[in-house]
């Protein structure tokens, strides 16, 4: 505080703008997003509604009320539902290998190494090389004279003179899946890694008094206390993995007549589509691009919620406390089944329809195998 | 258990008191011994998986500095292997090519790429962390519901905002501008987040009280108190959205036309060089490098930025 007894009226002063400042200053400093987000977040979500019930060009600008009638075009185009189908083709390849892998190598770093660092950095590298040259260099390496596809060919396995990577649409897939996988297994490694060294050691000093081998401590201690970050990882694996734009436009080279997802469409992702509509050389579709662009929110967040959904419960499971032995388990799981499968027999055979399972008194066979949360969490 | 090991751990006399038990045939077990990855050293098997990864995580881009190193014939006759083994002073050559070559301005993208990812950088660590000081250490109302929020928004895709953005870009006249770049990404929900996150440890709520008690105003207090406090996170943060920037590819296609970003050569140099994978794959290894020489350095933070991340997030 300023001395009171010199100069009382600055004392007033400071003290009307400290309590001006207490009062007001944290809204201040949490503004600059509040302020960016309206403009160039909820504004344009807003008018993106306008767009998408317009015909709207890149040239002439806005053009007549339409209605839905561009959600109807969208979802008329046959691009549309491929463009969709590449995306989740796409995005399952590449997830499954990479979460497998990332646990694998996260497990291998979660060791007394020597220069751990160097380990950890090399596994990051792939991280930041730029996506488009990571696609060009895959090109270059799926393409006719790279290196997978001569060596296909000596196999006998292809007889085509073009690299059928460039031809078959799963092929494709496959190909830009594996630039994903390249950039992001490390990362998410990382991550996994991270979560593994917070599981305490007395666990696995635990486990091995009690005669668990390493592997069997991977599953019975490691993964059931990653479970969080697992869940984590695969929510973020999808929400980026659906959005894949970068490898599937550079794929090709993007030169003449490239760029926009294959002669026939074989690795057309939905982003790319909508920039194909909105920006593409031969399209000027701005209004149906909106459509697509609001189609594909509404994808994301059911499929998101979703994964949600799954993995945690695929995640609660895996954590229950108690253990029983996976034979057990197994052995339960299937008499249950067993069961549910008899009684829906025999409930058809009576000419009754149930749905499968419902007819047996417990219900779903996990109900037998879930107890309750309660030690973790 | 190898006498070796127990030698490594207990010392020598321990291993060779132990080699004496096995030689006689009775059991050798180590006080401690048990499957602690925290004290076990890991075995050659550990570091030749790992060696492979590596050379799985390097090999893309020795592939591309071979390109670059060869001839368009060597390039040619290279069929289901790289065109040379080791890297040669054709590189030189084809590096000239690029960066005198009259379709591609690399000075200009590369100036242009760094203006954008420094000034979204250091406006991102800016006001992240000034937002995240406010969330973490200062009371308003409405504060819990303004941060969830916020948490909130990073669910929306982005993609549903290109379309309109394009059009509001196009009525300000920032079509083909770095403004059109910088803008939109000064700060963004995860800075806030990331930054709320390490404050709300990492400063200690008596730091900001003595602050205030000495007289100092709210600002100076996050000048000189919590901006400080926050260097470890702040430079995490900025090295992500510097790279974020740096590789981001598809608003730049969308608002850029004459103006050029690093990605935005990539799709030039097929035109540029029709057929020529030597001079194409030279420039794809130019566009990569920049990031890779930064990774030498900085490497380090960024491994511990990501696996911080992990334990928060």
């Amino acid at each position: 505080m300023a001395p009171t007894s010199r100069a009382p009226r600055r004392v007033g002063m400071s003290q009307r703008f400290s309590r001006w400042d207490v009062k007001v200053s944290p809204y201040l400093y949490v503004s600059p997003f509040f302020i960016s987000f309206a403009v160039f977040g909820l504004f344009p979500i807003l008018f993106n509604v306008v767009v998408a019930t317009h015909t709207w060009h890149r040239r002439l600008g806005q053009g007549d009320f339409v209605g839905l009638d561009n959600f109807a075009w969208v979802l008329r185009q046959p691009e549309f539902w491929t463009s969709l189908q590449n995306t989740f083709s796409i995005f399952v390849i590449s997830t499954v290998p990479q979460l497998v892998l990332a646990l694998v190598i996260a497990a291998v770093l979660d060791q007394n190494l020597r220069t751990r660092t160097f380990w950890r950095m090399g596994v990051l590298v792939p991280f930041v090389v730029m996506p488009v040259a990571v696609a060009m260099i895959f090109g270059q390496i799926f393409g006719r004279f790279g290196l997978v596809t001569p060596l296909l060919q000596d196999l006998g396995l292809f007889t085509d003179l073009s690299s059928p990577f460039f031809q078959d649409r799963l092929l494709s897939h496959v190909a830009i899946s594996s630039m994903i996988v390249f950039r992001f297994t490390g990362y998410n490694a990382l991550i996994l890694l991270a979560a593994m060294q917070a599981v305490p050691r007395e666990l696995y000093e635990a486990a091995t008094i009690d005669g668990g081998g390493r592997l069997r401590q991977f599953f019975a201690v490691t993964l059931p206390n990653i479970r969080a970050t697992m869940i984590f990882v695969v929510l973020t694996m999808t929400i980026g993995g659906l959005q894949i734009f970068d490898e599937a436009r550079m794929y090709d080279g993007a030169g003449t007549a490239g760029g926009r997802g294959g002669a026939s469409d074989q690795w057309l992702t939905t982003v790319l589509y909508l920039f194909n509509l909105g920006f593409g050389d031969w399209q000027d579709r701005l209004g149906q691009a909106a459509a697509v662009a609001w189609l594909f929110a509404i994808v994301i967040v059911f499929f998101t919620l979703l994964n949600l959904f799954l993995t945690q419960r695929i995640a609660s499971k895996e954590g229950r406390p108690t253990r029983v032995s996976r034979a057990t388990t197994k052995a339960l799981v299937a008499e249950r089944r067993a069961a549910a499968a008899a009684s829906e027999r025999a409930a058809r055979e009576a000419g009754v329809a149930t749905v499968l399972g419902t007819a047996s008194p417990t219900g779903h066979p996990d109900a037998l195998v879930r107890t309750p949360e309660g030690s973790r969490r | 258990m190898s006498s070796a090991l127990i030698e490594q751990q207990s010392g020598k006399g321990a291993g060779r008191y132990a080699r004496r038990r096995a030689a006689q045939g009775r059991p050798v077990r180590l006080a401690s011994q048990s499957h602690n990855p925290a004290n076990r050293r890991p075995g050659w098997v550990t570091y030749a998986l790992l060696a492979i990864v590596l050379a799985f995580s390097l090999f893309p881009l020795y592939y591309t500095m071979m390109f670059g190193s060869s001839t368009q014939l060597e390039v040619a006759q290279a069929v289901g292997r790289p065109p040379r083994w080791l890297p040669s002073t054709e590189l030189v050559n084809n590096l000239h090519a690029i960066f005198t070559h009259h379709q591609i301005n690399f000075w200009k993208a590369f100036g242009n790429s760094v203006l954008v990812a420094v000034v979204v950088s250091v406006t991102t660590v800016f006001f992240s962390t000034l937002a995240g000081f406010s969330f973490s250490k200062l009371n308003f109302r409405g504060k819990k519901a303004l941060y969830v929020f916020i948490i909130a928004t990073m669910a929306i895709p982005m993609q549903l905002g290109t379309i309109p953005m394009f059009i509001m870009f196009t009525t300000f006249g920032w079509i083909d501008s770095l403004t059109a770049l910088i803008l939109p990404s000064m700060v963004g929900a995860f800075g806030v987040f990331w930054m709320t996150q390490y404050l709300s440890e990492a400063l200690p709520y008596e730091l900001v009280e003595a602050a205030r008690v000495d007289g100092a105003s709210l600002f100076r207090t996050f000048w000189s108190i919590a901006l400080p406090a926050s260097r470890p996170a702040a430079a995490t943060l900025a090295l992500f959205t510097f790279v974020g920037s740096w590789n981001n590819f598809f608003w730049p296609s969308v608002i850029l036309r004459t103006e050029m970003t690093m990605p935005l050569i990539v799709p030039q140099l097929q035109g540029a060089f029709t057929g020529d994978h030597a001079l194409v794959m030279t420039g794809v290894f130019v566009v990569a490098l920049p990031l890779l020489v930064v990774f030498v350095f900085l490497g380090r933070q960024l491994v511990s930025g990501v696996m911080a991340g992990a334990v928060k997030g």
